[in-house]
């Protein structure tokens, strides 16, 4: 469905991703795991079009069901963006206006994907946010983001990244900001996604245990390379670089090694 | 397994009330009793908003309690005024989250590490080279790093600063704020392998804040589970998997680690905490509690001791 052939990010000439391949299926769960600065949230901008500045996409090609991502003009993003490809961010409530309560910004959203009332709008919006188990819509709806908890208002931008099903989801680090019972939560909330829409989802974080938890096929970056690739079982079970060993003792285990 | 004579602080029955909108009050710390040991480590544990960073702040004086006692080398923290309360200031250092944001943007790290030192005239100005460099292989940095600017250091090389600044003093307690919270687990394993170096060689206590029960057992001594500003359990670091109440279950049953079973669920308590504004009756965990009985409705429970170092705040127990 998705399929990146040796990409290289460049940002002023300096290539920050190097000859990065990756082919997603439908319906899979990937995740790209490494350091910060390894690269790895630029390949999702990428992705999604959205590299900052400078940043351009020099050698290779992106192809999202069979077409170049790279020669979109802006009118073929927007209609791509939101519907076909969607995102969640490390912190949705910095994604969210905060002079705007919740309704206000959701219907908006709607709005200016499809022509319909207000109304309809804010009912499709409280419809999705029930879906994604969220009690007491309409205090939600009535809130300004910063009056949400962190897992709330991370509840809240997953449910506008999935309101009109893509195909493909992009997820930055959608876990790392919040305590470890959150986290619980919001993973378990992604993996039904895929169950539930046939959702593809290419998620970076840097916790190798959620990671190995959610994912069908896990790749680990340094320094803009890839340097391990390969299903849980194959990354895990021994075929792999000492760098991903490093990251593998790193991830802490109740059990496991204790300093003291 | 502790030594009483190693007793450097204990807190007794500390209680914060912060006055809220319409009349209302939010407590904080709800009767919190803990006991730091020199040379050992209290992991205090718990959500975003359960009161623990609150705690830890009165110990080095940031706020003061309520009510209750904090007892430091036989005086009362919360009554220490003025002079008396500066000079006690040096055995009591803390680390903070973010190390982007607890430096000065305009000082170089010469003058960060320092500056404690200066304050309370150990050591002359001219000696400040050398006692940065010190420091500095302290906490594994090249000496060459006096020169910089904490911009031009990475999240866990600033970290690594905020080590050394606080262990300048040679305090005889230091309190880390979720001090590897915002860095890479990489990076956060060698941090903690650098603060059990130094406990070891300094013979320091720490209290360090976390919300991840996999990383605090690691290194731990003792630790205590925090919810809604009440204990609920306080237990050996070693024994974090005989962990009784329901609570510390689920977050243990919530951690993710790559050696787990990957077929099992997880298992996470669905529902959100309450807001520390209407903390509910008895038992402040009962709405989530899955083994809620008409007791923990009613009743406040108090925490009991079950076992060697051992205590738990449950009804079923």
């Amino acid at each position: 469905m998705l399929e990146i052939k040796n990409m290289t990010v460049c940002y002023q000439d300096r290539p920050t991703v190097k000859n990065f391949s990756l082919t997603l299926e439908q319906g899979q769960i990937v995740s790209l795991v490494g350091e910060s600065g390894s690269g790895k949230t630029t390949v999702i901008r990428a992705v999604l079009g959205l590299l900052p500045g400078s940043g351009k996409v020099t050698e290779g090609d992106i192809l999202f069901e069979g077409t170049s991502l790279l020669q979109n003009t802006p009118e073929q993003w927007r209609s791509l963006r939101g519907t076909d490809i969607s995102m969640i961010f490390q912190d949705s409530g910095a994604m969210l206006n905060p002079t705007k309560k919740i309704g206000s910004l959701f219907t908006e959203y709607i709005r200016t994907h499809e022509k319909i009332s207000r109304k309809e709008a804010w009912k499709k919006g409280a419809g999705m946010l029930e879906r994604m188990r969220l009690a007491d819509l309409d205090n939600i709806m009535n809130s300004y983001p910063f009056q949400l908890s962190g897992g709330m208002r991370q509840r809240v931008g997953i449910a506008m990244a999935m309101i009109y099903e893509p195909k493909l989801l992009l997820a930055d680090e959608p876990t790392s900001a919040l305590d470890v019972t959150t986290q619980a939560q919001i993973v378990r909330q992604m993996m039904e996604l895929r169950d539930e829409y046939g959702t593809s989802i290419i998620m970076v974080t840097h916790n190798l245990g959620v990671a190995a938890y959610m994912s069908d096929f896990l790749v680990v970056m340094k320094n803009g390379e890839i340097t391990d690739s390969g299903t849980r079982e194959q990354l895990l079970g021994g075929e792999h670089s000492c760098y991903a060993q490093q990251l593998l003792d790193a991830v802490p285990s109740v059990g496991g090694e204790r300093y003291v | 397994m502790f030594d009483e004579k190693d007793l450097i602080l204990e807190a007794k029955h500390v209680t914060r009330r912060f006055p809220a909108s319409g009349g209302r009050e939010l407590t904080a710390c709800n009767d919190v009793s803990l006991k730091f040991y020199r040379g050992k480590t209290l992991g205090l544990i718990g959500e975003s908003g359960c009161g623990k960073s609150t705690f830890m702040r009165f110990l080095v004086r940031l706020d003061k309690p309520t009510e209750g006692e904090i007892l430091f080398k036989g005086k009362d923290l919360t009554k220490l005024k003025g002079e008396e309360l500066r000079q006690t200031r040096q055995y009591i250092q803390m680390v903070f989250q973010d190390p982007g944001s607890s430096f000065n943007a305009k000082m170089k790290i010469r003058d960060i590490i320092c500056e404690p030192l200066l304050n309370f005239g150990r050591i002359k100005s001219s000696e400040k080279d050398a006692v940065a460099r010190k420091y500095l292989e302290a906490v594994e940095l090249p000496g060459d790093f006096a020169d910089r600017f904490p911009h031009s250091m990475s999240g866990g090389q600033r970290q690594r600063i905020a080590i050394a600044r606080a262990i300048a003093l040679e305090p005889e307690l230091i309190i880390m704020d979720e001090a590897t919270c915002a860095l890479d687990v990489s990076v956060q394993k060698t941090i903690i392998e650098l603060v059990c170096k130094l406990q070891k060689e300094k013979n320091i206590a720490i209290g360090f804040i976390a919300h991840d029960l996999g990383l605090i057992q690691s290194f731990a001594h003792q630790i205590a589970v925090m919810y809604l500003g009440n204990i609920v359990e306080i237990l050996p670091g070693e024994d974090v998997e005989k962990a009784r109440h329901p609570y510390t279950q689920a977050l243990l049953g919530a951690i993710f680690d790559t050696k787990m079973d990957f077929s099992k669920k997880i298992e996470s308590i669905d529902s959100e905490i309450p807001s520390p504004l209407d903390v509910p009756p008895g038992c402040p965990f009962q709405p989530r509690c899955e083994y809620c009985t008409e007791r923990c409705r009613r009743e406040h429970p108090k925490l009991k001791t079950i076992g060697e170092g051992h205590e738990v705040a449950c009804h079923l127990f």
